[in-house]
């Protein structure tokens, strides 16, 4: 399958004679097809309903007084004047918290609300709700909390209290025991995780020997609609909420820990989901919402606005990456030695995790025989880190592919050709030890990118085609073109032995004298077009047109999170395999109706098809009055623990595989970046949805290249100084380039329908390809992303203005 | 205070305003009318776009009284009784809605787009809409959506639009 986007031609890009292939009218909307997504109509109208749409009539607004420092005691805090203010109906604090106090995915680390500490800017200390949302916010104003402001800690080395290596000087001697020097922000110490990984021999050496420290920015998954629910008291002492999350049941099961509730007393709804990437997996207003609810006997209504979705939700974890790369001199690696340290802030959130993903998958798709890895998860007083689409591999392929391409410049080869020396095929073992079971086509994806035709060279007589653009900075003066390449690996699903699972209802009916599918999961769907694969399934396993999407609740079991690229895979499996249930009892029905037994029926088109006999009955009649419901969990292959000295185990179920070229124009007078194209080569396996796979992989692509270009929440000394759109800046269509894609279909003999998770892998190599070509266009080493325009201004003496050293003369 | 103005043609009266609502504010909390979405209240994303007489704009950005005697149009007032506007048709066939909280007011813009000039380049297109930010697509799609509706609401030679 092949996607050319705005193929290149002579002239600039104008709109092409071919607009976008409609569906044929009689498209059934299996797999494999592209069908209308179930709710396009409503979104498109304005009537799709958004957590922050919600509305009852005598509902109240509840708002949340945060920390103004990243470490402080509370010595007291008085409530008294809020309350007492006109239109408040309850103000809350720690206090009226009748559970557990604290909470956490992984580690239930994180307060509810403050207790005698705050860890992080922006934690959540008081809670009011009132019957206008500007009465709560200034009545939040009136509480009065008394701190004792603290020393925060903010940087991951020296939280651990690690010294910082020399850029080459040896590594750091390898840490047994952990410093007690620096200021314990938890009990148990600022270590979360500390992952090893050692292949081989434990002092390899090699003919050519490079080395580099990586920096990258604490980048934040600016989803469009910001945190917001609806949180409805029953009669009897439960709670109803609606709730824009990524994982209902994970949120249950911490709502109710909180509120001291059983299961069937907090059930929670999906409300509409304005986009997730990651940053909707921890709580945020959820527990809130519920206790201001059950507190005044009201519905609360809880939205935050820009600023404070900066606070309200976890980032992705700002990483400090020192690697040291040993190959022979025909360009086979030896060895490789990672250091990597990732700032997970003031709370775990799923630090262990990305911890886990950073260190197994840090060295990129290539076969290496010697390793030696480090990876650290810390606390420290920054914003909590957790889950955003990547999730460790993002920071690391930064990394080994900056490695990769100064290693290919020692050896004066050629960037591709190095990779494809040393690309994982099928068969290869993996870090973690683990063979790589299906299809790791890394060589074809690099060919196949390198065979795409180039964009046409700089065309300067049109400002719009110019870094700068029409603010006029250039005419082409300056500006350099530089063409960069990168891979992306990521473990797709839950790994390291957890029970990943999901659950799903089919219900198979005659309505309406058609037979009509409904498929409820409680998988949430956050814009990716879930809801449209669950109906792609039905239809495909049984044979009907019409399948109704029961919105997503916990009234059926944990359809597991909306992350780590697994829904199509473990909710699409749990669809199938509940469809493949109800097929079995149908078929037998079909049996009984004919009176004979048929052993080579299938279900198509609405009528039960022998293969030999062709359509045998209808579906309709073979049910008549009847309705065939299954519900069942359905999990993937098992992964295991690795084991913490070396990090050896089967701990991942699948692989996606990725890569892109950026193609850069660079002004390295004014450090100003144009990318002019940015393509793009997937594996996803079997593209259940074409459409939608692309969607995935354009828009994945472009928050990896904003990750390095512009995307980065500026901390000092704690304190986040961009929390809005003003400031923190996400890729606009005049920043986002043409991106043709080439999607590849091996199956993975494991998964269903053999597909592959598609939503990840985009994001990992596409802002690595951007570097690579900004670095080709300026010849800078460039060690930090985002990159700045003062890092790419050439200084004249052979530096660049952040002093590192020249890689080679352009 | 009271504000009155008309919205989607319809005159809209409400009571009770604060001098410190914005025209987004008394839209979807005093009107009814959720569609124009707030996702950064500064005007950096476009997600609240509406036509004030004719002209698009913020609407998180215009105070509710400004708006006194004013004609609206949101997302909610670009379908009509006979269907939906070739604008919206064509968002949804070129997969350019995902998570969908940008669509509303990337409609808008693009219909205005479209009224201005018919037959918009690419880079005329990334123009008109580099105040509407997407998360979700990386705008490929978004281009496509606008091409495919400019295709469909071309006027046909020798008609005066």
């Amino acid at each position: 399958m092949t996607i050319p986007t705005e193929a290149p031609t002579e002239a600039p890009p104008e709109s092409p004679a071919e607009t976008p292939d409609s569906p044929p009218d009689n498209a059934r909307g299996g797999v494999g097809e592209s069908p209308q997504r179930p709710d396009a109509t409503l979104k498109v109208t304005g009537e799709f309903a958004y957590g922050s749409d919600l509305w009852m009539d005598d509902m109240l607004w509840g708002v949340t007084l945060r920390s103004p420092h990243p470490y402080a005691r509370i010595r007291n805090i008085d409530i008294g004047e809020a309350l007492a203010t006109a239109g408040v109906f309850a103000v809350l604090t720690h206090e009226d918290v009748p559970g557990n106090k604290t909470f956490g995915l992984e580690i239930a680390d994180q307060p509810v609300l403050a207790i005698d500490t705050v860890r992080y800017q922006g934690e959540p200390v008081a809670l009011v709700a009132a019957d206008h949302p500007e009465i709560a916010r200034q009545a939040a104003k009136k509480i009065k909390v008394d701190y004792d402001v603290l020393e925060p800690v903010t940087d991951a080395r020296t939280a651990l209290g690690h010294s910082t290596p020399d850029l080459h000087g040896e590594l750091a001697e390898e840490v047994t025991e952990l410093s007690r020097e620096a200021a314990h922000l938890h009990p148990q110490g600022n270590l979360v995780r500390h992952l090893k990984v050692r292949v081989g021999d434990p002092t390899p050496s090699a003919d050519v020997v490079v080395v580099g420290e990586y920096h990258v920015g604490m980048q934040d998954q600016a989803f469009l609609g910001p945190e917001a629910g609806l949180a409805v008291p029953d009669d009897v002492g439960g709670v109803d909420l609606y709730i824009a999350t990524q994982w209902l049941h994970v949120d249950q099961r911490q709502i109710c820990a909180a509120l001291n509730l059983r299961p069937d007393q907090v059930r929670l709804s999906l409300a509409g989901v304005g986009g997730a990437f990651g940053g909707r997996e921890d709580l945020s207003m959820h527990v809130h919402g519920c206790l201001l609810a059950l507190h005044t006997r009201k519905p609360i209504k809880m939205v935050y606005n820009r600023e404070e979705s900066f606070f309200g939700h976890v980032h992705r974890h700002p990483a400090t990456m020192r690697y040291e790369h040993g190959a022979d001199r025909d360009g086979t690696l030896v060895y490789v030695k990672a250091e990597i340290y990732l700032d997970g802030g003031a709370y775990a959130s799923s630090t262990p995790a990305v911890v886990g993903n950073a260190g197994t998958m840090g060295l990129g798709p290539y076969v290496v025989p010697h390793i030696h890895v480090d990876c650290y998860g810390v606390y420290t007083n920054n914003p909590p880190c957790g889950a955003m689409r990547g999730f460790g591999s993002v920071q690391a392929a930064f990394a080994y592919e900056a490695q990769m391409d100064k290693l290919a410049a020692s050896l004066g080869m050629d960037p591709v050709e190095l990779r494809i020396v040393n690309a994982m095929a099928e068969g290869s073992l993996a870090p973690t030890g683990q063979i790589i079971d299906s299809a790791a086509p890394v060589v074809e994806l690099l060919e196949r990118l390198r065979a795409m035709p180039l964009p046409p060279a700089l065309d300067s007589s049109d400002l719009r085609h110019l870094p700068g653009g029409v603010s006029n900075t250039t005419h082409g003066e300056g500006v350099r073109r530089g063409v960069g390449y990168a891979v992306a690996y990521k473990n797709v699903a839950f790994s390291e032995g957890y029970d990943d699972y999901s659950t799903a209802r089919v219900r198979l009916e005659v309505v309406g004298g058609a037979p009509q599918a409904t498929v409820h999961t409680a998988a949430a769907e956050v814009g990716q077009g879930l809801v449209t694969v669950e109906q792609q399934i039905c239809r495909t396993e049984l044979g009907v047109d019409t399948v109704v999407v029961q919105p997503k609740d916990t009234q059926v079991g944990s359809g597991g999170s909306t992350s780590a690229s697994r829904q199509t895979y473990v909710t699409g499996g749990a669809v199938q395999a509940a469809c493949h249930k109800v097929r079995e009892r149908l078929l037998a029905l079909t049996q009984d109706y004919l009176h004979e037994t048929l052993h080579d029926l299938r279900l198509e088109g609405g009528m039960v098809v022998s293969d030999t006999r062709g359509a045998v009955a209808s579906i309709a009649d073979v049910l008549g009055a009847k309705a065939l419901e299954e519900t069942l969990e359905w999990r993937h292959r098992k992964t295991e623990p690795i084991d913490p000295e070396k990090g050896q185990g089967f701990a991942h179920v699948q692989y996606a595989f990725a890569a892109h070229r950026a193609v850069v124009d660079v002004d390295v007078e004014l450090g100003l970046v144009k990318v002019v194209e940015l393509a793009c080569t997937q594996d996803v396996g079997k593209a259940i949805n074409p459409d939608a796979v692309v969607g995935q992989i354009q828009g994945g692509s472009t928050q990896g290249m904003g990750l390095a270009l512009m995307e980065e929440i500026q901390i000092s000394e704690g304190k986040i100084r961009n929390p809005s759109f003003t400031d923190y800046l996400i890729p606009t269509i005049l920043d986002t380039p043409p991106m043709p894609i080439e999607v590849l279909e091996y199956a993975d003999p494991h998964a269903p329908y053999g597909l592959r998770g598609v939503g990840e892998a985009p994001t990992i190599s596409s802002g690595p390809a951007v570097m690579a070509a900004i670095r080709d266009a300026c010849g800078l080493e460039l060690t930090r992303v985002p990159v700045r325009p003062e890092h790419i201004i050439d200084s004249g003496d052979g530096r660049g203005s952040r002093g590192e050293p020249k890689r080679r003369q352009p | 205070m009271r504000v009155t103005m008309t919205v989607n043609d319809e005159h809209h009266e409400v009571d009770d305003v604060w001098e410190g609502e914005s025209l987004l504010y008394v839209l979807r909390e005093r009107m009814g009318l959720p569609g124009s979405k707030n996702a950064c209240e500064q005007g950096e994303c476009g997600s609240c776009t509406v036509y004030v007489d004719g002209v698009t704009g913020c609407a998180c950005l215009i105070a509710a009284g400004q708006a006194q005697g004013h004609h609206i149009v949101t997302v909610e007032g670009l379908a009509t009784e006979d269907g939906l506007h070739p604008v919206q048709e064509a968002f949804i066939e070129a997969g350019a809605v995902q998570c969908g909280f940008c669509t509303p007011g990337l409609l808008v813009q693009t219909d205005d787009l479209l009224r201005r000039d018919p037959e918009p380049s690419d880079a005329e297109i990334r123009e008109a809409l580099a105040g509407n930010l997407c998360r979700c697509t990386g705008y490929e799609k978004i281009l496509d959506a606008v091409r495919l509706a400019a295709s469909r609401m071309k006027p046909e030679p020798g008609t005066l639009s």
